[in-house]
């Protein structure tokens, strides 16, 4: 990485802005700012930034708005930063192409992780083959799944889970999303074949399944596949 | 002179005390009474209330009826007048006084005509004096007019007098509790000469009215009974008066008046004789009915309920009493009152049997009435009055059929008998007969029992007794037998149809204290106001046969309408004007009552000791006969009493929680402040020590740890706060799931991480643990609130131990720590808001746990606390839940 990426910070409180600049700064990064929705979206349609930060409560309009209009162009990851915390709101943005959702108040050693996370997946290409995680190789083409070397036993519906998962790591994925990849709009809401196909997979996948390294829960609202 | 002696009777001073208390809130009633129409008494009237507005007040015309003259339309001039509402009636517009307007405009003062006047039927009310009396209780003062024969004891001698019968009457008890009564006078002749002048009526009406009315002699009785009147009451006033300010005179005479009603037109004479004898004595007035085993039939029970409005008209005190004996009721309750005297009406002598009867009844009243001075007031002489269907044996009541079947058995028995006579010989035919009349006795009225007591013994007489197919008797001792046969058929027919009649009476009463009792049980165990309703109007159902609606009072004293979601029947708009009526005034009202009679329903008001709780509402078809209401009356005090300390236990209880609430305001100032200092604190020093001193590395460390520590647990404390609210606001709305005991548990354990780092954690769920349906995240903040808890308060270096099982469709979770417990005394208010165990060192609000408790219950979950046995405490959280069904079309798990 030769030139600092440029982060946008959409958020009309400026202390959060003013500490999202000395931390990204301090980590790399080159912040643009706005106080808006509008402000962000003319900010970003004139210098696009690698990776959106955007907070929901925007005096101008609704953050979730500015999300959609967003993602009518910008094809880069999008973050939520907000104090708005039922599952309802996380969800809605995740379904609405946000990358991810942080609530306020944060760690700001998470929000690094969650944005490096973000800005690797959007740079990688899609067609990378073998994945590797730790102890855990995933072979996409062929559909083996190797830990510690050893190729783990799993069924058709396993398999397309952990790939739909590891192939997104780091990024959280509603229920909805998962059981409409793997099941088909059929099965929408019907969590407990996901929560299945999850236990099963831990027993596979984890060192100990009861404490899961690789599938995390996102309480409410999906999973997440940690790096 | 004895001091004593010059103190009224506490009790009587206290109720004319209370009848000036009452008095003074209500509107002022002014009553201008003269003998009869023409004497001026509108004009007198318009002409006071001119001298009272010049004097400023503010007076308006609810009513005024000129008649065309003029000198009184003159005067009605100047006045703003109420205009009149027309209610149609069979297609016939009507004007009458509108009532909501004059109330609405609440006058100072307003002006009704003729108090007497009947309503057109739509109006609330059938009476021109219930307007008034409602005027009046709205605090409007009223100028009004009356004519002495429009008085309720009054109409009577009227009629007598002038052969005219008056239907329009006033009670006299509105015309005694008048605050002012000014009489118009005119001598006959001066009104006669009005009356030629044509200033009364039109001329052709003046020669009809002077020829059928207006005779010298009329007008010079109505005259004296009117003066009378008027002198009585001033009379009345003057001892009032000296009651009031503890003047000695002639107290009240100490006479307590009883006057013995039946149900006949003759009662009601009585009643009207009596209110005067009472009103001239100066002594108190009761009525008594006495029920026996004689059943009224409709007429009867129409007369007596006559009578007894009458009675209420009139002021009377009404009593029942249920007693087959007539004299020995009357004697009982006479003597329990102390009545000095009975009046009763003269028997009237219908047949043989009466006369032996009732000439006993009087006999044996003045026999036993002792001391008891009784009057016999003497019978009309109105031979209508009789109903001669009326006989006093109610024979003709039962039916043809019984009648015919009781001739057929005779005739049967007697059939039978004739063709086995040879063997069982002719005397033995009259006990045959004899038993089948007594056994019928048991089956039929009287009636028909005497029909066949009569044949039988015509029967046997004619085919039996020899010599056959004739009525000669040859022997004496068969003549004798044939009397003794007829007299004891007779007796036992009659008396076994009279206890039949009694017990049957005994039955009903039995089943109305059985009903009484049963309500009353029910009601006692029933708590909150929804299930007293649905009580109610299940034992209505059972025990009246009806349909019934309970409309009650809210905290503002007003009639809630929509306070029952299993409505026998809607109330129109029309209705619920009635209800709040009946609500406002506690009076029956709509469908079979005086007071806005064209509603659909029956309302009668919910009345408790101290308040109106509200009105029920029953869809009646048949009236309640006398019995009926009294009974339906006493079941409904029930309830309200019930409904009473309902509503003063939620008051109770209201001023609990007020009071309750002011404690928690301040529990939550010294808890929040405290808490919210503490971190606030922290990170104010830490950071500004940063800020304005160069410390080493590892102090600048530190102090930044401090200040990440104090966030988080400012945080968790708006996490609480902020859970409360939505808990109080009562705005959880579940979102259930299929949820991973195993995930939950490891969720909380992550963000409990630092907490639990010197504990060793247990978890035990079992292997076929299945999934359950939960809000995950409020379960999460559950779980965690517990364990951070455990964390807090139990000693480190501590098993904690997270348990969680499914058994029949409820998930158990548990959380067990050894710590130090609860004190038995306080584990009961843990789950309370705020709620800190005493001498707890740790910081906190108090709000971690009731929230726990707060989203558990959202769940219809419980959480429950115990002391573990060798210390600690032990958690139990149990939430009802399904568990999936999961079929997997064909997919092989765990190979």
């Amino acid at each position: 990485m030769n030139l600092p990426e440029t982060i946008l910070v959409i958020d009309d409180e400026v202390q959060i802005r003013r500490l999202l600049e000395i931390t990204l700064s301090s980590n790399g990064f080159k912040i643009s700012e706005a106080g808006t929705g509008k402000d962000g979206l003319i900010a970003a349609a004139t210098h696009p930034p690698a990776l959106v930060i955007l907070d929901l409560g925007l005096p101008d309009s609704d953050g979730i708005e500015i999300l959609k209009k967003f993602r009518e162009w910008y094809q880069k990851p999008i973050i939520i930063l907000s104090v708005r915390n039922s599952e309802e709101d996380i969800i809605n943005a995740l379904d609405n192409g946000a990358n991810d959702y942080l609530t306020k108040p944060f760690r700001t050693g998470e929000l690094l992780a969650r944005i490096r996370v973000a800005l690797r997946k959007s740079q990688e290409s899609d067609d990378n083959p073998n994945l590797t995680f730790g102890s855990l190789s995933i072979d996409l083409v062929n559909h083996i799944v190797r830990k510690e070397g050893i190729i783990l036993k799993l069924t058709t519906t396993e398999f397309s889970l952990l790939s739909l998962l590891s192939r997104n790591s780091g990024r959280v994925l509603t229920h909805h999303t998962i059981l409409k990849e793997i099941w088909g709009f059929g099965y929408v809401g019907q969590t407990q074949y996901l929560r299945v196909f999850i236990a099963q997979l831990r027993k596979k996948i984890e060192d100990d399944p009861a404490k899961p390294k690789y599938l995390i829960t996102e309480s409410g609202i999906g999973y997440r596949f940690h790096e | 002179m004895d001091f004593k002696d010059n103190r009224p009777d506490p009790d009587e001073l206290l109720a004319s005390l209370k009848l000036e208390e009452e008095k003074s809130k209500r509107g002022k009633l002014k009553i201008f009474f003269g003998m009869c129409a023409g004497v001026g008494k509108t004009y007198t009237m318009l002409q006071t209330a001119h001298a009272e507005k010049l004097k400023g007040c503010d007076i308006i015309i609810g009513y005024v009826e000129t008649h065309n003259r003029k000198e009184t339309a003159d005067l009605v001039e100047g006045f703003e007048l109420i205009p009149r509402k027309t209610y149609y009636y069979k297609s016939t517009a009507v004007n009458e006084m509108d009532l909501d307007a004059i109330i609405a405009r609440k006058p100072w003062l307003v002006i009704v005509d003729e108090l007497a006047h009947t309503n057109a039927p739509g109006s609330r009310h059938a009476k021109r004096f219930q307007d008034v009396m409602e005027i009046l209780d709205n605090g409007i003062n009223v100028y009004t007019t009356v004519n002495v024969q429009h008085l309720e004891s009054r109409s009577d001698t009227v009629a007598q007098i002038t052969g005219i019968i008056v239907r329009e009457t006033v009670p006299d008890e509105i015309f005694e509790n008048a605050d002012d009564i000014e009489v118009i006078d005119l001598t006959p002749d001066e009104l006669l000469q009005r009356l030629s002048d044509g200033k009364v009526y039109t001329p052709e009406r003046s020669k009809e009215a002077v020829e059928s009315f207006f005779r010298k002699g009329n007008i010079t009785a109505l005259r004296e009974m009117a003066l009378r009147i008027v002198a009585d009451r001033v009379d009345k006033q003057l001892h009032e008066y000296m009651q009031l300010k503890r003047i000695k005179g002639p107290w009240k005479s100490g006479l307590h008046l009883l006057v013995a009603v039946s149900h006949t037109q003759q009662s009601a004479k009585l009643l009207r004789w009596a209110k005067n004898l009472s009103y001239t004595m100066g002594a108190d007035l009761q009525a008594i009915y006495v029920e026996t085993s004689h059943k009224p039939d409709t007429k009867e029970s129409e007369q007596l309920n006559k009578n007894i409005s009458l009675a209420r008209q009139l002021g009377i005190k009404f009593r029942f009493v249920t007693n087959s004996d007539m004299v020995k009721a009357i004697v009982d309750f006479a003597q329990k009152e102390n009545i000095t005297h009975i009046i009763i009406g003269k028997p009237r002598v219908r047949n043989l049997l009466t006369l032996l009867r009732l000439g006993n009844f009087v006999n044996r009243l003045i026999r036993y009435s002792g001391n008891i001075d009784v009057y016999i007031l003497g019978s009309d002489n109105q031979k209508k009055d009789r109903f001669k269907e009326n006989v006093s044996l109610p024979s003709f009541t039962s039916n043809i059929r019984q009648y015919f079947l009781a001739s057929l058995i005779v005739f049967l028995t007697a059939t039978i008998c004739f063709f086995i006579k040879e063997f069982i010989g002719y005397q033995v035919v009259s006990f045959a007969l004899l038993f089948v009349v007594s056994t019928l006795a048991f089956f039929f009225g009287t009636g028909p029992i005497l029909v066949a007591a009569t044949l039988s013994a015509l029967i046997w007489d004619f085919f039996f007794i020899p010599p056959p197919y004739t009525l000669h008797v040859d022997k004496p001792e068969d003549m004798l037998m044939l009397i003794m046969f007829f007299i004891i058929a007779l007796l036992s027919g009659v008396l076994t149809s009279r206890i039949k009649r009694q017990e049957m009476k005994i039955r009903i009463r039995e089943e109305r204290t059985n009903a009484l009792y049963q309500l009353t049980r029910e009601l006692s165990t029933a708590t909150g106001v929804e299930e007293v309703i649905v009580i109610a109007k299940n034992d209505i159902k059972k025990y009246f046969n009806l349909k019934s609606r309970i409309l009650l009072k809210n905290d503002d004293n007003k009639l809630a309408y929509v306070n029952q979601k299993d409505t026998d029947f809607t109330l129109s708009k029309n209705d619920l004007s009635i209800a709040e009526w009946t609500y406002h005034h506690s009076a029956k009202a709509g469908k079979h009552t005086d007071t806005l009679p064209s509603g659909s329903f029956t309302f009668y008001p919910l009345k408790g000791n101290q308040m109106n709780l509200g009105v029920i509402a029953i869809q009646q078809e048949i009236v309640f006969t006398q019995g009926e209401e009294q009974f339906w009356e006493t079941f409904i005090s029930q309830i309200s009493g019930k409904f009473e300390r309902e509503y003063l236990r939620n008051m109770a209880k209201q001023a609990f929680v007020l009071n309750e609430s002011d404690k928690l305001y301040k529990t939550l100032f010294n808890s929040i402040s405290h808490e919210l200092r503490i971190p606030v604190a922290t990170i104010m020093g830490a950071s500004d020590s940063l800020i304005t001193t160069r410390h080493p590395e590892e102090i600048t460390k530190e102090l930044s740890n401090e200040i990440f520590k104090a966030s988080k647990r400012l945080n968790r404390l708006i996490e609480n706060l902020l859970n409360m609210s939505r808990l109080e606001s009562g705005r959880i709305t579940l979102r259930l799931d299929w949820c991973d005991i195993h995930d939950l548990i490891n969720k909380v354990t992550e963000s409990l991480k630092e907490e639990l780092k010197s504990f060793s954690l247990h978890v035990v769920i079992p292997d076929d643990m299945p999934f359950v349906k939960m809000d995950f995240g409020l379960m999460e903040q559950v779980l965690y609130n517990l364990m951070y808890n455990a964390t807090q308060y139990a000693s480190s270096s501590n098993n904690l131990r997270v348990k969680a099982f499914y058994d029949n469709g409820i998930m158990t979770l548990q959380v067990m720590d050894r710590g130090p417990g609860f004190p038995a005394k306080e584990i009961s208010l843990i789950f309370n808001k705020f709620y800190r165990v005493e001498g707890s060192g740790v910081g906190g609000t108090g709000l971690g746990l009731s929230i726990a408790k707060g989203f558990t219950e959202a769940h219809k979950g419980t959480i429950t606390v115990e002391n573990r046995q060798n210390g600690g405490a032990k958690f139990t959280i149990k939430i009802p839940t399904e568990i999936p069904e999961i079929e997997f079309k064909g997919e092989i798990i765990n190979k």
